[in-house]
Formats: structure tokens, C-alpha cells, sequence
């Protein structure tokens, strides 16, 4: 075993990388949950992103194209879920259950003749003067452009949903339906569009991980990221720059497993490789066991059916 | 315009009527996908449902391992049916199940060579004891520190298969396996294996614990306090508070259901149609089993017929994979699509369609 072996700087690189698809469908899905829906498709929404992201970049040789597909492929399966509980009003948990079990066969499906395909590069951006810098240079400037994409986007959520009227009407349909629905406020149309950007940032982040991060597509390979990202919206008690937080603690986890494998700790890989689930299991459990914290943050509707009678 | 109406009480026509309506449904969508990938829709369609059961070329390599299949199947998706009603979510049977096999081959690995009956009696207490205990880590977690059971139970299914995998290369490894990951085969060591009980009809133990399960799920929904209690605080959880039903003890109750038969189906599995620990022996049917719980209404009857049907499309799918080439994936998007369609047209049991008529404002 050498410790040594582990670059400090390099490890906070990388765990960027490794945070920024949970980060971008875990910020999603903090939205859907803003407006009181609990979409449990995520995975399936990734990992459909990431075949139809990988699938496009690969034909056209283009990954920014990749991504925008992964987003429209994201957003049209959430727009399944959508009409199956905000049109004909069925149950949220197996619903959403459903999308990622039809979300994981479509996927290897599409992806059968896209196995052991090696996409083409996405160009890190190299900014001559600052990526220089010693110690922060490689941290902050030496990424692709989907880590600060990803981090903009938290931002964007962040002062959309605190300084805009349109925020404050995502959260009004969220906390009290009722109450929406009678000031005239569309409840179902405004859910679905959530629901669809939901599916977007999910699809986007599941080709990162196709596209960037592993880089290649093989059969399931989002692994639950998409309920850790379900998880990390709990833990950032739905708050967006706790999000970042979130994906960063789970990133540092990954990368730290991965660096003490290769550093050869005399400790069996597989015991390794779960830690991240277990880390996320720990940090929900501490987070929900403090009630005052998590139960009067979550938005007041989630998960309930409404059903319009007037 | 068309307009939903809540219906006073769900029908109980329509619930009956939906899940066929969702499976024919499925198969028309799924002739579409099949379609799709350049196969003939109504060929793909009848392999994958009519000649695993009555081809002659098929039906009887096939008809067997519609038991075999459906076993497990039924064996998770009764245990899930509790805590779906009551509204407590264990979506981490896949989990359990392979701690229960991991657990109960263990105990039967330990006593290798020796023999004695009493070896696979204790197997399965020990699979029904590894399928309980990992059921109840969401469990408690859910009702000491009110942590969400279904993250909880779904991140653990991703823990139980590093486990499973670390036990195929160290601990439970073959000694006399030339260095292959994956345990000693239960063929090959009597006392501990779960043999087919009746040759060419797939009937295993774990098949008569499943039809054991129904009858015992049946009773205790109609006729016992506990179905009544579970029921209850599915339809209105408030109510359910005042009736006395504490609820604490129901999801401790639904998850230590779930998590025994599950574990049991997963020791049942491994002792018999998989044989031994690999690394990936668990075949997925945690999952489809909530598929089967919903396509069965959480009806113990329904779950039955709905397992039966499941085991039909994994067999019927093994079936097209070979004589149409079709893709082994189709399977498992046609087995999603099921539950799409299922969801879909559960509405017409709780409302009525109506046409609106053009209010004047």
C-alpha cells in the first residue's frame, strides 16, 4: 500500500468530474420535487440519456450535439411519466418504479450494436493563463465545459427559484395545490414542464457519464446514480447550492474508493466500491433523523395526487 | 372535452378488467417494438406466448421452467404486496433475496462434506434469517430516524450485489474451483440442494413455498386482524392512527414479510436452478417482482396468475431470443411496458370518464 501515490490535486480534479452527472440530475430532480412531484424515474431517465447521447455523438462525431439528444431524449420519456400521473392521476412511486425499470431495457436495447465504442472527445476548455496556476489552475480551469455548464445551471436554479415570479409560482403549485389551483394557476401544465426538466438535466447527466466520465456505453451502466441523486436532494433539504455539496461529498467518496483501489489497500475492491452507497445511506439517515431539518423543508404536496374538481 | 369523475368506490369491474386490458395492450405495443427491430410482430408474439406452453418442439423443455421461473417470482412479489398496501415501499427485494442466498448457502457450505437432514431445514432458516435481516436495516432506519425506506432499500440492493461478488471471489469460493469465482455447486452435494421433486414438472421446494405463501397471504388478508390493519392504513393512514394501528409496527411488520420470502426465494434459487454463488446468479427477479405485484392487483390470486405470466415472457423471451435473434433487452422494455400500460388503465377503476359539457361561464 502507498498512500503517497495520491495526488491531493488531481483528486479534487477528478471528483468534479465525478460529481457533475449527479449534480446535474440531482438539481433536475430538485426542481420536479419543488413543484410537488416525486419523479423515482431518474435513473431510468439517465441511463436513456446516456445511450441516446452516446448514440448520436458517435453517428454525427459531434458530442455537443450528443448532449442536446440526451436532453431531448431525458425529457420525452419523463413526459411518459408526466401523463401517467399528472393526466390519468396514478401512483407517483410506481410510476416513476416503472420509468426506470422500461427505462433500463429500452437502454440496452438501443445500445446493443454501441458496446466497446469509444465516443468522440469532448475538448477540454484551456484557458493559456489560468489553468497555469499551480494547484488551483487544474481544479478550476483544466474541465470540459459540461462541469461549469453543470455549476451555472445550479446558480440559474438557485436565483430562479428564489428571485423570480416564476419560481414563486413553482413553489406555490408545489406546497399547496389547492390553493394554486384556485388563484388560476395551471397546476398540471406547470408540473409537467418541471417534470420534463427533470428529464432533461437527468438525460444530460447520464451522458456525461457516456460521453466524458467512463467514456463508452456498456449495459446499465449508471449504477444508481440515479438514486443517489435522489438521495442528494434529500440531504440538500432542497436547497440547490446544497446540491453541489451533495455531489461534491458523493464525487470525493468515488474518486477516494477508485484512488486507494489503484493504491493497492489491502482491503477487497468489493468492499471498496460499495462505500459510496453506504456513504449515501449514513448522510440520509443523519440528515432525516434530525426532524425539524428535513420535514419542514420538503415541499408540502410532494408526491400527492391533485385532481382538479372545479 | 373529456372529464374524470371520481367513482364513490373503486370498480370492481374494471379491476379485475385492466390487467388483461394492460397485457393486451402490451402486446400491440410491444408487436410495434418488435416490429421496429425488423421482426414479423405476430410470430414474435406467439413464441414468446403460445409455444413455450404448446409448441411441440418446445413444450417440453419450456412447460417445466414456467414453475421455475414463476416460483421466485411469486414467492417476492406476495411478500411485497403487504407493505404496497399499506403504503410502505420496499423496492430492494432483489436485495434481500441475494442476502438470503448468500446466508443460507453458507450454512449448507459449512457443513461440507457432512450429511444429514437436518442441513437443508437449516439452510432455509438461514436464508429466511439473511432476507429478514437486510429488510430490516431500511426498516429501522425508517422508523428511528425517519429516513426514506425506499432510497434506503434500493441502495442496499447495490451494496448486497458488491457482497455477492465479494463472497464469489473470497470467502465462498470453491476451493477445488481451479481459482473460478463462484461457490462449490449444490448438484454436486445432496443434503444441501433443491432438487426438482416431481422429474419434468420444474416443482421445487421453493415452488411449494411460494403456493404455501399465497394460501397463507389469502388468510391473512381476508380473515386476520393484520390484513385488515394493513389494509387500513394503505386507504387512509389517519384513520388507520385512530383505529389504534401503530404505525411503526406495520412497517417493521410489511418489510420483515418482504424481506423472509425474499430471502427464502433467493435460497431456494441458489440451491436449485442456479446451483451455486456466482457473481451474478440473482437473475433480476427483485425487480420483476414488483411488476408481478402490481400486475396481480396485490391480490394473493393475482399475484399468482401474474407470475405465472411473467415466467411465461422470461421463457417465451429465451424462446424468440433463439428462433428470431430477438435482442435479449426486448425482454425486459416489454416487461417494463407492461407495468406502463397496467398504471395507465388503473385509472378506469377509480374514475369515470365523462364528457364534459361546455360550461357557460
Amino acid at each position: 500500500m502507498d498512500l503517497s501515490t495520491i495526488n491531493p490535486v488531481l483528486l479534487i480534479a477528478s471528483l468534479m468530474v465525478a460529481a457533475t452527472p449527479i449534480m446535474l440530475a440531482a438539481i433536475g430532480e430538485l426542481v420536479v420535487e419543488k413543484a410537488g412531484v416525486l419523479n423515482l424515474g431518474v435513473e431510468g431517465m439517465m441511463i436513456i440519456g446516456a445511450i441516446c447521447g452516446f448514440a448520436i455523438a458517435v453517428e454525427t462525431g459531434s458530442p455537443l450535439l450528443g448532449f442536446v439528444a440526451a436532453a431531448v431524449a431525458g425529457a420525452v420519456l419523463s413526459l411518459l411519466f408526466a401523463f401517467l400521473t399528472q393526466i390519468l392521476l396514478a401512483n407517483q412511486v410506481a410510476s416513476g418504479l416503472a420509468l426506470t425499470l422500461f427505462g433500463l431495457g429500452l437502454s440496452a436495447l438501443i445500445g446493443q450494436s454501441y458496446a466497446g465504442i469509444k465516443p468522440p472527445p469532448t475538448p477540454k476548455i484551456d484557458i493559456p493563463l489560468l489553468s497555469d496556476i499551480p494547484i488551483l489552475g487544474p481544479i478550476l480551469f483544466g474541465h470540459d465545459l459540461m462541469v461549469y455548464f453543470a455549476i451555472l445551471l445550479i446558480a440559474a436554479v438557485w436565483a430562479v427559484l428564489k428571485y423570480t415570479r416564476l419560481g414563486l409560482i413553482l413553489r406555490a403549485v408545489g406546497e399547496n395545490h389547492d390553493a394554486a389551483h384556485a388563484l388560476g394557476y395551471k397546476v398540471v401544465r406547470i408540473r409537467i414542464l418541471a417534470i420534463m426538466f427533470g428529464g432533461a438535466c437527468a438525460g444530460l447527466g447520464g451522458a456525461y457519464l457516456s460521453l466524458i466520465r467512463v467514456p463508452q456505453w456498456t449495459e446499465g451502466m449508471t449504477a444508481g446514480a440515479g438514486w443517489i441523486a435522489l438521495a442528494i436532494v434529500v440531504f440538500a433539504s432542497w436547497k440547490p447550492w446544497r446540491v453541489m455539496l451533495g455531489a461534491y461529498l458523493f464525487g470525493g467518496v468515488t474518486v477516494l474508493q477508485f484512488n486507494l483501489q489503484a493504491a493497492g489497500v489491502n482491503i477487497p475492491v468489493q468492499y471498496l466500491a460499495m462505500s459510496p452507497y453506504l456513504v449515501t445511506i449514513l448522510v440520509l439517515v443523519i440528515m432525516s433523523s434530525s426532524k425539524a431539518r428535513s420535514a419542514m423543508n420538503a415541499p408540502a404536496a410532494l408526491g400527492r395526487i391533485f385532481h382538479a374538481t372545479h | 372535452m373529456l372529464r374524470l369523475e371520481k367513482r364513490p368506490t373503486p370498480s370492481k369491474a374494471w379491476t379485475i378488467a385492466t390487467p388483461v386490458l394492460a397485457v393486451i395492450a402490451t402486446m400491440v405495443a410491444g408487436g410495434i417494438l418488435f416490429a421496429i427491430l425488423g421482426k414479423d410482430p405476430v410470430e414474435a408474439i406467439k413464441i414468446i406466448f403460445w409455444d413455450p406452453l404448446f409448441s411441440e418442439q418446445f413444450a417440453s423443455y419450456s412447460r417445466p421452467q414456467l414453475l421455475v421461473k414463476a416460483g421466485p417470482l411469486i414467492l417476492i412479489a406476495i411478500g411485497l404486496s403487504f407493505g404496497f398496501r399499506a403504503g410502505i415501499w420496499n423496492i430492494g427485494a432483489e436485495g434481500q433475496y441475494i442476502i438470503g442466498a448468500i446466508t443460507g448457502a453458507a450454512v449448507g457450505l459449512a457443513f461440507y462434506p457432512a450429511g444429514g437432514w437436518y442441513i437443508f431445514p437449516l439452510m432455509v432458516v438461514a436464508g429466511a434469517f439473511g432476507g429478514w435481516l437486510w429488510a430490516m436495516i431500511p426498516a429501522i432506519l425508517r422508523t428511528r430516524f425517519n429516513t426514506n425506506e425506499i432510497l434506503v432499500s434500493l441502495l442496499l440492493v447495490y451494496v448486497a450485489e458488491h457482497i455477492m461478488s465479494a463472497m464469489s471471489f473470497g470467502l465462498l469460493r470453491n476451493p477445488e474451483g481451479h481459482g473460478f469465482p463462484g461457490s462449490r455447486n449444490f448438484r454436486d452435494y445432496d443434503v444441501a440442494a433443491n432438487p426438482e421433486l416431481i422429474t419434468g414438472t420444474g416443482m421445487h421446494w421453493g415452488v411449494v413455498a411460494a403456493f404455501i405463501a399465497v394460501i397463507f397471504a389469502y388468510v391473512v388478508m381476508t380473515r386476520h386482524i393484520m390484513g385488515y390493519q394493513i389494509i387500513l392504513a394503505g386507504q387512509s393512514p389517519r384513520a388507520a392512527r385512530f383505529g389504534g394501528v401503530n404505525p411503526n409496527r406495520l412497517v417493521v411488520l410489511c418489510f420483515a414479510i418482504s424481506g423472509v420470502l425474499s430471502g427464502l426465494a433467493g435460497l431456494f434459487e441458489v440451491t436449485g436452478p442456479a446451483g451455486q454463488i456466482t457473481t451474478d446468479f440473482n437473475q433480476g427477479y427483485g425487480f420483476t417482482a414488483i411488476i408481478v405485484a402490481f400486475l396481480g392487483r396485490l391480490h394473493p390470486v393475482g399475484i399468482l396468475l401474474a407470475g405465472l405470466l411473467m415466467a411465461l415472457t422470461y421463457i417465451g423471451g429465451d424462446l424468440a431470443q433463439l428462433m428470431l435473434s430477438l435482442p435479449k433487452p426486448a425482454i425486459q422494455a416489454f416487461q417494463g411496458m407492461l407495468l406502463f400500460f397496467l398504471l395507465a388503465f388503473d385509472m378506469l377503476v377509480n374514475f369515470r370518464i365523462r364528457l364534459a359539457k361546455s360550461e357557460a361561464a
